[in-house]
């Protein structure tokens, strides 16, 4: 049936268009001369063809079912045909050596089969339906269009019959010639509407059409009615379009009976000879007119004409400035660019020679400075070679200046120590010299002095390395050392008391010593009387040896502190008196050694004290 | 001390003359009255023999320093 409506459809349409070519091109021949016939060739040509291939297309399909699968419809459905075709092949012979399927397989299969046949239905009427729904608005829009086509054409063909029929002026004519013209504007729009509404339709229709063949193509029970409504469907829309564009066209084609066109012609004639008439006179005018303006234009053109010339030379002037300018411009533009590339190549050439003369010049540089550099370094090391050794020499020298200096100053040091040394052993002899010089003085009333013993021990220790000292210390006699010595006073007390002795006894020796020369003497000492003291003479004469002269000579030397005198003095006296004053003499002479010692000691000590004192 | 030996010469003498003066005149006295009937020439005797010997003896003291003894010569040159 689809079939049946796509060639009903297809002949309709050849129908159509080839009866709307005629008539159209029969307006089109009113308004454009000669074009229609090869277009409209060409066209039914190309309607032919494609009909012609459509149709054995669909006739070979219906030939090979396969073929109108792959064709026309879904894989899906195509494998089904595949399926169908499996299941038509491997029908006839279910006792081949394949198993018979079990029952509880089989109606899976069938229970799929059916889930599947269901959803394919209920996607096929949803297709459908949408089809069917873009399908009846695109009609409806064509059916529309094809009205106010309709519409459009009527209007035309009144303002037509009313310009073709109305004999009103010229100017009114043209107006109307041109409402006319307008009016066929649009209806020529209408149509190009209404024939794009109308394709658009029949596209729709078409898909429909073919989603109706697959939805058939599937076989499906269950999809049928809705199928069926749907060819129905799309039945009716075609039916209904087909009306209106064989209405349009009728219209088109029919507006125009004999009468009419007649009338038209005559009309047109009329319009012609109207035009003529106007045209002759309009000629006349015009040659009047132009015969006055001429004149009136030559002098004007004249003058227009130099005017004309100047602007045109001008604006040629101006032209060719600005397309010298322009030329300029663009030559520039490609000499720059020229420019910019021979630069930028001369920029490149540049740098890479720049590149390889600054290699180059680093390498020349590098291998300088590696020079420069290593001579430097070779001078900075013998530099700091030569500075190291002078700072060793000078280390070196100073160290044994100091070291000199030390030694020196040790020496220095020691040898000021050794006199030091000398000094105190010096100050300790003088000290010890002092004391036993001190302990001298210790002397009392007939109490010799203490043993000089410890003073004399004393300086014999602080005089240990000195020989003289010491010879001088070992020489103080025993006595003084044991017993100590006896002041000059007490010498001197003793020796008053001696004196009236030595005066008794004076007259007795060796010869004389008997009681009666005892008696003798004892009364000279009473009757002779001497000086008490008497200074000595420097030289003893014999008559100086008297003792009474001797002993007031001595008394005299002992008043005056002159012990040694009057010891020697009294060292004269012979006999008994000499052997009274021995004792006397002996202390006088241990007093004087001791003294005499210690004097000397002293003197030493200070010497030697002087030599190595410093003062402070 | 040399000073205090005459001194004790004297003194020995006096003393020595006191006592042989006394023993003399004593011994005269006993002699004279036991032996020689109270006639005072044995006292006299007595006590001049005694003062004679007190005399030579202190004499003889005080020369004793200067007299050599035997043993001395042998000394007498070191002594002074």
């Amino acid at each position: 049936m689809l079939r049946a409506c796509l060639r009903g459809a297809n002949a309709t349409a050849r129908k159509n268009y080839r009866r709307i070519p005629l008539t159209s091109l029969q307006q089109c021949r009113h308004y454009t001369a000669g074009e229609g016939s090869s277009a409209s060739k060409v066209v039914v040509a190309g309607l032919l063809t494609v009909s012609g291939g459509i149709g054995g297309t669909v006739l070979y399909a219906k030939w090979d079912r396969l073929c109108l699968c792959v064709c026309v419809f879904s894989l899906e459905e195509c494998n089904e045909c595949h399926e169908h075709k499996e299941a038509t092949a491997v029908h006839p012979a279910p006792t081949e050596p394949m198993k018979e399927r079990p029952v509880e397989e089989v109606a899976a299969r069938l229970a799929q089969q059916e889930q599947e046949e269901q959803d394919i239905s209920a996607s096929v009427s949803a297709s459908l339906e949408d089809s069917l729904a873009s399908s009846a608005k695109a009609t409806l829009q064509a059916i529309g269009a094809q009205e106010a086509a309709l519409q459009a054409i009527m209007q035309h063909t009144d303002k037509l019959k009313e310009a073709m029929e109305a004999e009103v002026l010229p100017e009114e004519k043209s107006n109307q010639w041109k409402d006319l013209e307008a009016a066929l504007a649009d209806r020529t729009t209408a149509l190009n509407d209404a024939r794009a509404a109308l394709s658009k339709a029949n596209e729709s229709l078409d898909s429909l059409r073919s989603v109706i063949d697959e939805s058939k193509g599937l076989k499906i029970s269950s999809v049928r009615p809705l199928v069926l409504a749907a060819e129905e469907n799309l039945h009716n829309m075609v039916v209904d379009l087909d009306k209106m564009v064989m209405k349009c066209f009728c219209v088109l084609a029919g507006k125009l009976s004999t009468d009419d066109l007649n009338a038209l012609i005559a009309h047109a004639h009329r319009r012609i000879d109207q035009l003529n008439r106007e045209l002759a006179e309009q000629k006349v005018r015009e040659k009047i007119h132009i015969d006055a303006a001429l004149e009136q234009q030559k002098l004007e053109d004249q003058k227009a004409l130099d005017s004309a010339v100047n602007t045109a030379l001008q604006h040629v002037k101006e032209e060719a400035r600005l397309d010298q300018e322009r030329k300029l411009a663009e030559l520039r533009e490609v000499m720059e660019a020229e420019m910019r590339t021979q630069l930028r190549r001369q920029a490149a050439a540049h740098t890479d020679h720049v590149q390889d003369v600054l290699k180059v010049q680093e390498h020349e540089l590098k291998a300088e400075a590696e020079q420069v550099l290593s001579s430097k370094m070779l001078e900075q090391e013998t530099r700091y070679r030569q500075l190291t050794q002078e700072q060793l020499d000078n280390f070196t020298l100073d160290m044994n200046t100091a070291y000199a200096r030390l030694k020196g100053v040790e020496e220095a040091i020691d040898s000021h120590v050794v006199a030091e040394d000398e000094a105190r052993k010096a100050h300790q002899l003088w000290l010890s010299v002092e004391a036993l010089s001190y302990s001298l003085k210790t002397a009392e009333a007939d109490v010799p002095t203490v043993p000089l013993e410890n003073a004399a021990q004393a300086v014999r220790d602080s005089c240990r390395d000195n020989d003289f000292a010491l010879a001088l210390a070992s020489a103080l006699p025993e006595k003084s050392l044991q017993r100590g010595v006896y002041s000059e006073a007490s010498l001197r007390a003793r020796f008053n008391s001696l004196r009236s002795l030595a005066r008794r006894v004076a007259l007795i020796d060796e010869s004389r010593n008997s009681l009666y020369q005892y008696f003798l003497s004892y009364l000279q000492a009473a009757l002779l009387f001497e000086k008490r003291q008497e200074a000595p003479p420097s030289q003893l004469s014999s008559e100086d040896l008297d003792p009474f002269k001797l002993l007031s000579y001595a008394s005299y030397c002992l008043e005056h502190g002159d012990l040694e005198l009057a010891a020697k003095l009294v060292n004269q006296l012979r006999g008994e008196a000499r052997r009274v004053v021995e004792d006397w003499l002996i202390e006088a002479r241990l007093t004087l050694e001791t003294r005499q010692v210690v004097n000397l000691l002293s003197a030493y000590a200070n010497a030697v004290g002087l030599g190595t004192t410093q003062a402070p | 001390m040399s000073e205090k030996e005459l001194g004790k010469k004297w003194d020995r003498c006096l003393a020595d003359g006191a006592i042989k003066l006394g023993t003399g005149l004593g011994l005269g006295i006993v002699f004279s009255v036991l032996f020689f009937k109270r006639h005072t020439w044995p006292i006299s005797l007595g006590s001049g023999a005694g003062l004679g010997m007190a005399y030579a003896n202190c004499q003889n003291n005080l020369r004793s320093h200067y007299m050599l003894h035997r043993g001395d010569k042998q000394r007498g040159s070191t002594q002074c």
